[in-house]
């Protein structure tokens, strides 16, 4: 195949993803104008304020990728958050490291509990997960009463500022947060392996069509297990990021949940599953969280700012639907 | 005697839950021999399919491979074990591209491009999307990839139903070819042709049991009927007798249906007809030669970019099916999925299109709604004992549904996309008998078929279309399989003293 031919398919099939970041880049000009000192220190506060979004929603993503949905991804974040506050609290900044290998395998265990009870009892993903989600609450409140605890300083300063590279110009790095660094690095650890991987491309042939997936020779069940195992990794990455961003544990779950979804919708993966990736949801975050702002800098009411949102997420995917209707035509 | 069979069940039992899919089946097939399995819809075919594929397990019974015992609990296990199955259904996954579905089945590319090519399929972009494909070519590419792994036993189930012609035809011979590498070949079809030609012995399975194993050979067709049916077969292919052809006097009247000059897609180029009340009129065509765009636009789901129909002399503009049906025409396609709410009861299934009627508000008149649906049933001898959902039912009773439910509300044309595809030659004939009995009183119909000895079992006339024009329309009489094939394949009609009878009724030809 012609290297044309080949460019051509990589647009179209990332198109939804390639519009995305159009679409931010717009936003980003749009900020500009609203408020002309808006720079790389907002742009590093937005990715703070962004990353444990993020992490929900790239869970969210794995999950609806098989197929699937997990209602209980703000709990378990807020799990995994209060435990390793109180783990941390009084103890030593060498003991936080053993803290966050313990959390992020409490995760993927908290996920393979959600996978394995929807695989065994056959009860639906939606039912099972929802009721994880007060049993992970439940126990978060059970690990600390009111928020609290405490982070280490290295997890901490690992998302403040921004990276200091050599060979970059500092123009440059000051657009790049630390944030934005670990989030690529800790999705991708696990994402690009997996992507290449039988067992990722058995995650899409679940989510796309498990019938035909059975009869390729996928194992349908522990496929499905591991997604929600990864996704509890994920949303335990969430948790941590929680810690370090405010220095404590808070065990009420916050409003990640249906900003996952949303998230997800909008960043291209679609709810019946088999389409998508990581890439749209997070790009769809950072373009939620900076409509956020804006509203914020125009000085709109906050209950307008998210009838805005909703309207913003329905146009978007209604007009991803014409664009794809008017480049298949059947 | 055991040793030498490449693959062995007997006694082969399954239940589900009260209900008896198979009680004693069983199978043996010889290296090198390609094995037919044959059955009424519900006789246990695909039961027996999937076990020996690992899709359920059996609650009694044996199955040997090559003299050994297999206990198979998958179909990845299966394929190890050397038997691999393509399926009715495409087995490629929508969302992957072809590659990624080969490396998802770790199916080496060479062959597989290899046997793509030798299928007749000469180009193929490994990094499309499967979604993107057409039926036909899924169905090559899931046949390929199962020819590259190099099974001992293959297990083909309906493998050309899809199928163009010469693809078909194609398909059968590369099967036929197996053989002589000494792997068999499992083969599961409706089509006794094709069975005669293509296989070297057929196994026949009824009510869940195996009544016996036939070695083909000139007239083992009838002794297949024979089995298949119970009791000896009545003239198993014969021509409904009752049959009207008084096309004379309807020619006179106006056409229920006139299509002039109708062009729709890229395919549709073109076609006029006519459809005259008491009339089953047969369509063929090859794959892809405009008639899924046809049966589109007469039932209202899609628009001509030219052309008029005229229903009962008054042109039309449908812009939504419910348009086509006010106007009397319905649509029975061969996906019964497309027509069927799965979920739902055979009494809703049945009922809807009369209550969900575009001009009826308000409660529905109850006890009419069940004396209709009852008088439907009865008619079509539907078997009601699943009747809770529609997707328990076997596929003939579901294709049954589908008409039932025009029936049931008195219907002017019905519109029949290859009704009998995948249905035993038991419910074949009914529907066959169905159709005629109602072109008698006083509905028309138009059957397109893939099944070429459809078109003197159940029509009065047919038409051919290829490229998107009609090139022929001939009498019942002279339309045998291999007038319609010539015809189908845009060749003129042979030259014979028969053809200018056929013209004769057919005075509509294409302006």
């Amino acid at each position: 195949m012609s290297p044309r031919a080949s460019l051509t398919r990589i647009v179209r099939r990332n198109g939804w993803v390639i519009g995305l970041c159009a679409l931010l880049g717009v936003l980003l000009i749009v900020t500009k104008i609203i408020q002309p000192n808006y720079g790389a220190a907002g742009f590093g506060s937005l990715v703070r304020a962004a990353l444990p979004f993020a992490f929900a929603a790239a869970a969210q993503a794995l999950v609806v990728i098989v197929g699937g949905v997990d209602l209980s991804i703000a709990s378990m974040m807020a799990l995994t958050s209060v435990t390793a506050a109180t783990l941390m609290e009084g103890s030593s900044e060498e003991f936080a490291i053993l803290v966050v290998l313990l959390v992020l395998l409490m995760g993927l265990v908290l996920g393979a509990i959600n996978g394995a009870l929807i695989v065994i009892t056959r009860v639906p993903d939606i039912v099972v997960t929802l009721a994880m989600l007060f049993v992970w609450e439940g126990a978060a409140l059970l690990v600390l009463q009111a928020p609290g605890g405490a982070a280490a300083q290295w997890l901490k300063a690992l998302i403040v500022g921004t990276v200091d590279v050599a060979w970059l110009p500092r123009e440059v790095s000051t657009w790049i947060p630390k944030g934005l660094v670990l989030l690529v690095v800790a999705l991708g650890v696990v994402w690009i392996p997996l992507r290449r991987s039988r067992l990722g491309l058995s995650m899409y042939a679940v989510g796309s069509d498990p019938l035909a997936a059975f009869r390729s020779g996928v194992a349908i069940g522990r496929t499905k297990i591991v997604a929600y195992a990864l996704a509890g990794l994920f949303a335990a990455m969430g948790g941590l990021v929680l810690t370090m961003s405010t220095g404590i544990g808070a065990p009420i779950p916050g409003p990640y949940l249906l900003a996952s979804v949303a998230a997800v919708v909008l960043g291209g993966v679609t709810l019946g599953g088999g389409k998508g990736g990581l890439v749209g949801p997070i790009v769809a975050v950072l373009i939620l969280r900076l409509v956020r702002t804006d509203l914020t800098f125009l000085a709109i009411d906050p209950n307008v700012t998210t009838i805005i949102e909703g309207t913003i997420m329905v146009f978007v995917v209604m007009l991803g639907g014409l664009v794809a209707l008017r480049s298949h035509p059947r | 005697m055991t040793s030498d069979l490449l693959l062995e069940a007997t006694g082969v039992v399954k239940h589900y839950g009260a209900v008896a899919a198979l009680r004693d089946a069983s199978l043996s097939v010889r290296p090198g021999e390609v094995h037919a399995l044959l059955g009424a819809n519900g006789a246990g075919k695909s039961t027996l399919v999937k076990i020996l594929t690992g899709v359920v397990r059996p609650d009694a019974g044996r199955i040997l491979v090559r003299g050994q015992a297999r206990a198979v609990h998958s179909p990845a296990e299966a394929r190890r074990t050397g038997l691999v199955s393509v399926y009715q259904e495409p087995a490629l996954i929508p969302d992957l591209d072809v590659a990624a579905n080969l490396r998802l089945t770790e199916t080496p590319v060479e062959p597989f491009m290899a046997w793509v090519a030798k299928l007749g399929v000469p180009t193929l972009d490994l990094f499309e999307l499967a979604r993107n494909l057409p039926l036909a070519v899924l169905r090559i590419l899931d046949l390929a990839r199962a020819l590259a792994i190099e099974p001992d036993v293959l297990l083909l189930d309906e493998m050309t139903a899809a199928l163009p012609a010469d693809l078909a035809e194609r398909g059968l011979d590369v099967v036929a070819r197996q053989r002589e590498t000494g792997r068999s070949v499992i083969f599961i079809s409706h089509r006794l042709l094709e069975i005669s030609a293509l296989c070297d012995r057929a196994t026949v399975l009824r009510d869940g049991e195996t009544v016996g194993t036939v070695t083909m050979a000139p007239g083992a067709e009838e002794q297949i009927v024979a089995l298949m049916l119970g009791a000896p077969a009545e003239e198993p292919l014969e021509a409904e007798p009752q049959r009207v052809r008084e096309s004379a006097r309807s020619a006179e009247e106006t056409p229920r249906l006139r299509v002039r000059r109708l062009r729709a897609g890229t395919k549709l180029d073109n076609v006029s007809f006519e459809l005259r009340v008491g009339e089953v009129l047969g369509l063929v065509a090859l794959e892809g030669q405009g008639q899924d765009e046809l049966f589109g636009v007469l039932s209202g789901s899609r628009r001509p970019s030219g052309g008029t129909i005229e229903v009962d002399g008054r042109e039309v503009h449908f812009r939504h099916p419910a348009d086509a049906i006010r106007a009397g025409l319905v649509y029975v396609p061969d996906d019964r999925a497309e027509a069927l709410l799965m979920q739902r009861p055979v009494r809703e299934n049945i009922a809807l299109p009369q209550c969900a009627r575009p001009s009826a508000w308000g409660p529905i008149d109850m006890r009419a709604d069940k004396e209709r649906v009852d008088r439907a049933i009865d008619r079509l001898q539907i078997d009601t004992r699943a009747q809770g959902e529609v997707q328990r039912l076997s596929g003939g009773n579901q294709q049954k549904v589908t008409i039932a439910r025009w029936i049931a509300g008195g219907v002017g044309t019905l519109l029949c996309f290859d009704p009998t595809r995948g249905i035993d030659i038991r419910t074949k004939r009914e529907i066959y008998h169905l159709l005629r009995e109602l072109a008698a009183a006083g509905s028309a119909v138009l059957l397109y078929t893939s099944e070429l000895e459809e078109v003197q079992l159940a029509c009065d006339r047919a038409i051919v279309i290829f490229g998107g024009r009609v090139v022929d329309d001939m009498s019942a009489q002279i339309a045998d399989e291999p007038a319609l094939v010539r015809a189908a394949y845009g060749l003129p009609r042979a030259a014979s003293g028969e053809a200018a009878g056929g013209t004769a009724t057919g005075s509509e030809a294409p302006a």
